[in-house]
Parts: C-alpha cells; structure tokens; sequence
C-alpha cells in the first residue's frame, strides 16, 4: 500500500489517538536524536548524514525526504534498558529495620518511528539478554511490552555502515509492526503484526504501483551495494582467542582513550554498574542500575584486583565479546553492521579495520 | 543454563531483610557474620548449595556477592565469612549482633557433590578460599561413610592469615581425612609446611587422577595446582574450581563477571577445569 507524503501526519495523529507517545528522529545539537516528536514537522526533512571515523556531518538537501540518512547515536537501546534507573529503594525506620520495595518502572505506551533494520536486529538481541535467561529484567520486560515500532528500510546508509555484511540489513525483514519505504512523494507501507495491521486500517491509502514497488527495491539494492565496509562472517570467538597476543591490540591501545563511547552507542552493548544513592536525611536509599562500559577500570574490579589493567586488555576484551563471546551466548554476533561506534569514537577507531588486521585478513592487504 | 538451587526468583527483585545474628572476628581482617532473615517464612523457605553465593547489601552503601559458608543440612544459620577490603565490607566489618542488611540469593551453580559420592575428594584452597568449601567438607562430616578418603589442603600467605585452627585440627581426627597446611611465611608454633601450598601434593597418599578435586582460591595458586594435578595425570573434568569476577547484578544481565562466554554468576562459579581450560591463566580475561 501507498501513504502519500501529504497524509503522513495522519499516520502519527493515528498512533498518537490510539494513546501512543511518539518517539522518533529529529535533528539536535548537529545529530539525528530520537525524540518526543510532535508532528511530522518535527522530522529530519531534507538532512543528510555524513560519517566517517570519528566524524558525523549533517548535510541539508532540499529533499523531501525525512529519512535519507542512516542512524543517530541512539535509538531504541535507552529506550528500555534506560542509561540510569533506579531498580529498588530501601527504607531504614528508626531502630534501623530496613525494608525493601521494587521501583515499578514508569511505562507509556510507545511508538517509535523510523527504526532501522540493524536497530530491530539489536533489539532481538537486547531481548535474548534481558527477557529470555533465567531470570526477567522486570523493567525492561515492562517497557518492551508497550513498544510499537515503525521501521524505515534504510536508503542512504553511511560510509560507516557495513549492516549488508552483517545480514542485519538495510531492509528491514522482522520484528516491526509497520514498515515504510521511503520514495520521493510518499511511503510504501507494510505491517508486521496485528497492531500495525490496525493501524493501516485508518490511514487513507492507495494501491502501491509497481513502479513505486520497484524504485523501493531498488533503493535497498542500492543501499546494500554502496556498503564498503566489511567483517569477517560467522563465530570469530576463536580465531580471535587464538590472536590473545597480536600486537594490534596494543597498537590499537596507544589510540584508545578507553572513554566508553562505543558501549555506550552500541546498540547491544548491555553492561550496567550498580550504585547507591542515599537520601540527604537517610531515611532511604535507592539502588540504580547505570550504563556501564568494559574501558572503566572499575569493570573488572575485585577486592583490590583490577583484572584488565591495560586498555589493550579492555579493547580485546570488548572486540572478542562483540564479534565471538556473543555467539556462544546467544548465537549470534553482538555486531549489526550500525557503525555507531565508528563514527562515534573521538580518535576514530574502526572495528572492521582491527577485526581485520588482529586475523590478518585486511580486505585490501 | 539452569542453576543446581531452587529457583527463587524468575524475576529480579530487591533483597530481604536479614538480621545479624551472631558475629565472629575470625582474625584482625576477617569476621563471620551468621544471619536470620526476618521473614519467617522466607527464612524457612531458604535453601542452598554447597559452592553458591549470595548477594549482601549494606544500607545506603551497596551489595556485593558473598559465598555461603554455611551447613547446608542447617539452612537456618546463613553463614558468611568476609574479608574485610573495600568500602562494603569495612561496613559490614562494623555490624553487630542484631544489626540489619539485605540480602539476596542464593545464586549460581555450586560443587558436584553428586559426582562426589564414593569417591576420594581432594580440596585445594587458599586464603579465605576456605569459606566457599566449607559446605562441602560440613556436607561430607554429615555423610563421612558416603566419601572415600578426603584430603584438605589450605594455603595462606602469613600463618597469622590462617582462620579456624581449631576446626581443621577437629577435621584431621575424623576417619580417612588428612589436613595439611602451608604458610608462605611461617609464625611461631606454626604446625604446617612452610612454602606453596602445592608442594603438599607430595604428600598426599591418594591417586589424583582418580580423585575428585575442588578448588577455591587466588588464580595463581589455582593455576599452579591445576597444573600439577593434571601432570599427575588428573582428568580436566575431575578438577572443579570457583571463579570470582566482578558481580553486581547476580543474575547474568549486568556483564561484569563474563569470563571469555562465560557469566560466572550463572554459569558459575563452580566449573570443572574443562568448561574454562580456554580461558584459565590468560592475563585481562
């Protein structure tokens, strides 16, 4: 089906009727963010992205189109797995009994638009890590629940994004309530589940042509085939443990500022720390989970112990986690070719560059 | 992977209220706390296995994970052994009887006391290693006639670091059962070897490539006595160790305690040498 351009407004007065708080990409500080949105007019319109290592440009077109670029630095990680929350909140009454209560998340109904097939992808993963073990994350499981999300198959991916090598996209295949693919004059929309199936029900649609249907086509093509970067396919888990001595870690850790930024973009990146935050008067305290990154010190912290000292042993330690240690936790990479954390790094660190040079398979060696 | 205790909590939630019910200083540094939880019947309900941890929390201040020094046929009596080292357990090195923490637990996959029945167990540990094993000698004391012959070595680094004297003289007079001590740094009166707590393997008078063994300790001497053994023809899979990393969330979600694939919070602590052989030993891991 087709949405005309015209009517996209009417596609989020319906999500926002059905009692949906709408997050989607608006352009902040000289980035893509994803925001509180309050209508079609707050959408990146007519913005391009340029990335490299260590660099992100906003470029603006004259288009039409509020979706040709790539990603912003977040999307739905904080989303559910929030960067700071309180998880449970002692009392401690006068004679110092203690009592112990959850901190039930605050949860809306949440729509979010414009979701990348590598941030779908991620989620999967997040979902694997927080819902699927042994043991529930409550507010994560909360948050999931009241998530309905409306991909945009990607057309103009960055030079950073290699989400072709990944297999995680550009186009997005699962795990969407409704997919758009974005044309010059409108969207050609799908739905993924009962809810986006709803939701199409209200918008004033046409029949998609097949000219619009292959144009459409086309630009994911397209999008796949300007990918340049690559990763080596598959479980890297010990191709990378048999490298433990490669002195590309080491080189790799005279640039390294060990400042997290990359675990923080990751969209996969789960690591939290655990703190305390005591009320002035102590009467109570609050236990917060916060994101954490693998480059602090404290990380590997045990009674008086730092287990990785240098950043080599962190960047190892995060590299092999990422492109092996996932795969024998959840079967899969922890990468999905988003790039963020290219792009994102302040001395502009390539993960495809060091995953190829520590297995000695540099694509243009 | 499923843990060996009873899963309490499908769902991650706050601690418990425990009380401190009896405190023990154990040494200048170290002290055992025994706790009661308030809840009658959660404290009823609370079950554990030899090897599992649980996490302990200090109001306003934090939670850390602790290994159950307790008898697991007596779940009334929570028993911890704690260092005192970083800034939760100054604090809890402060409690006193009747005093309030949290807690919650248990976590992990403790000893393979099933694999035990019947054979020789050998159990190598150093420092306040001891504490994690102590379930397991208390379970064997219960069902002596279940074992074969039990050797218990401890290493310390400064014999004054050596806690319960007493109990490993009471253990050496039980039937079958050999207690050898080692201090780097010998004391007066010090009844053991002098040196590594390795070099005690020569005398034991049991085949360790038959025996079952269980380590707890710092990763050097592990790794020492892991290798030792194994030249001596012990099998990876008869070897067990408890691994310690960071651990703040005990429940496979916050990431500190992965060790290579591993989360040793759940997939640990306890692991027989050939689920880790890949990744013991290796610096940064």
């Amino acid at each position: 089906m087709f949405l005309a351009r015209t009517h996209l407004g009417e596609l989020l007065s319906a999500l926002r009727d059905r009692g949906y708080r709408l997050i989607g990409p608006r352009e902040r500080d000289g980035a893509i963010v994803y925001d509180e949105l309050s209508g079609a007019g707050d959408l990146p319109r007519g913005l391009r992205q340029s990335c490299g290592a260590g660099e992100v440009r906003l470029e603006r077109t004259g288009s039409p189109r509020c979706f040709a670029w790539a990603n912003g630095p977040q999307a739905l990680k904080p989303l559910l797995f929030q960067p700071a929350e309180p998880l449970w909140q002692a009392t401690c009454d006068d004679s110092g009994r203690l009592r112990f209560e959850a901190v039930e998340p605050r949860v809306t109904p949440t729509a979010v638009l414009g979701v990348r097939a590598c941030d779908l992808a991620a989620l999967a993963l997040l979902d694997r890590h927080f819902l699927d073990g042994a043991v529930r994350d409550p507010h994560y499981a909360a948050r999931r629940a009241a998530l309905l999300l409306i991909a945009v198959n990607c057309t103009h991916p960055a030079a950073t994004c290699f989400c072709a090598a990944t297999g995680d996209g550009p186009e997005a295949r699962q795990g969407f309530d409704l997919r758009l693919d974005e044309l010059d004059d409108g969207y050609l929309v799908a739905s993924g589940s009962a809810a986006g199936e709803a939701i199409l029900a209200d918008l004033p649609l046409e029949a998609a042509t097949d000219a619009r249907r292959q144009n459409a086509r086309e630009a994911v093509a397209a999008a796949a085939a300007q990918q340049t970067r690559t990763i080596p396919p598959g479980d890297l888990y010990d191709a990378l443990s048999r490298q433990r001595r490669h002195p590309r870690w080491e080189a790799v850790a005279e640039r390294c500022l060990a400042c997290g930024n990359c675990t923080q973009v990751c969209p996969t990146c789960f690591c939290s720390r655990e703190q305390e935050q005591p009320a002035l008067d102590g009467s109570t305290s609050q236990h917060l989970r916060e994101w954490d990154s693998c480059f602090s010190e404290g990380h590997s912290y045990i009674h008086g112990l730092v287990i990785r000292q240098s950043v080599a042993h962190r960047y190892r330690q995060w590299l092999t986690h990422k492109l092996g240690g996932w795969h024998r936790q959840y079967g899969r990479s922890g990468c999905v070719g988003c790039g963020r954390c290219i792009a994102w790094c302040p001395v502009g660190i390539d993960l495809t560059e060091e995953v190829h040079a520590v297995l000695g398979d540099a694509p243009d060696a | 992977m499923p843990c060996s205790g009873t899963p309490r909590m499908p769902e991650r939630g706050p601690p418990l209220e425990a009380e401190v019910v009896t405190r023990v200083d154990e040494s200048p540094t170290v002290f055992t706390l025994v706790l009661s939880l308030t809840d009658p019947q959660a404290h009823r309900d609370y079950r554990f296995e030899p090897g599992q941890f649980n996490m302990l929390y200090l109001y306003g201040v934090g939670e850390i994970p602790i290994s159950i020094a307790a008898d697991p046929e007596r779940p009334g009596l929570l028993v911890h052994t704690i260092r005192r080292v970083g800034r939760v357990t100054r604090g809890f090195a402060a409690l006193q009887v009747g005093d309030r923490i949290g807690l919650r637990g248990p976590f992990g996959r403790g000893w393979p006391l099933a694999q035990a029945q019947g054979r020789d167990i050998l159990i190598v540990t150093g420092g306040l290693g001891c504490a994690p094993v102590l379930p397991v000698i208390r379970q064997i004391i219960h069902h002596r006639e279940r074992y074969g012959r039990v050797a218990i070595l401890q290493g310390v680094k400064h014999a004054d670091d050596l806690i319960w004297r007493e109990r490993y003289h009471q253990w050496a007079a039980l039937p079958d059962t050999r207690v050898l001590l080692a201090a780097d740094v010998a004391g007066r009166d010090w009844p053991g070897h002098v040196g590594l707590v390795t070099a005690l393997f020569d005398e034991l008078d049991m085949d360790v490539s038959d025996c079952l063994t269980l380590m707890c300790g710092p990763e050097p001497m592990m790794r020492a006595s892991a290798e030792r053994l194994l030249d001596r023809g012990a099998s990876p899979d008869s070897l067990w160790l408890s691994m310690e990393r960071n651990m703040q969330c005990a429940v496979g979600h916050c990431g500190h305690c992965q060790y290579g694939e591993k989360f040793i919070c759940r997939d640990g602590p306890v692991f027989p040498f050939s689920d880790i052989a890949h990744l013991f030993g290796e610096p940064g891991l």
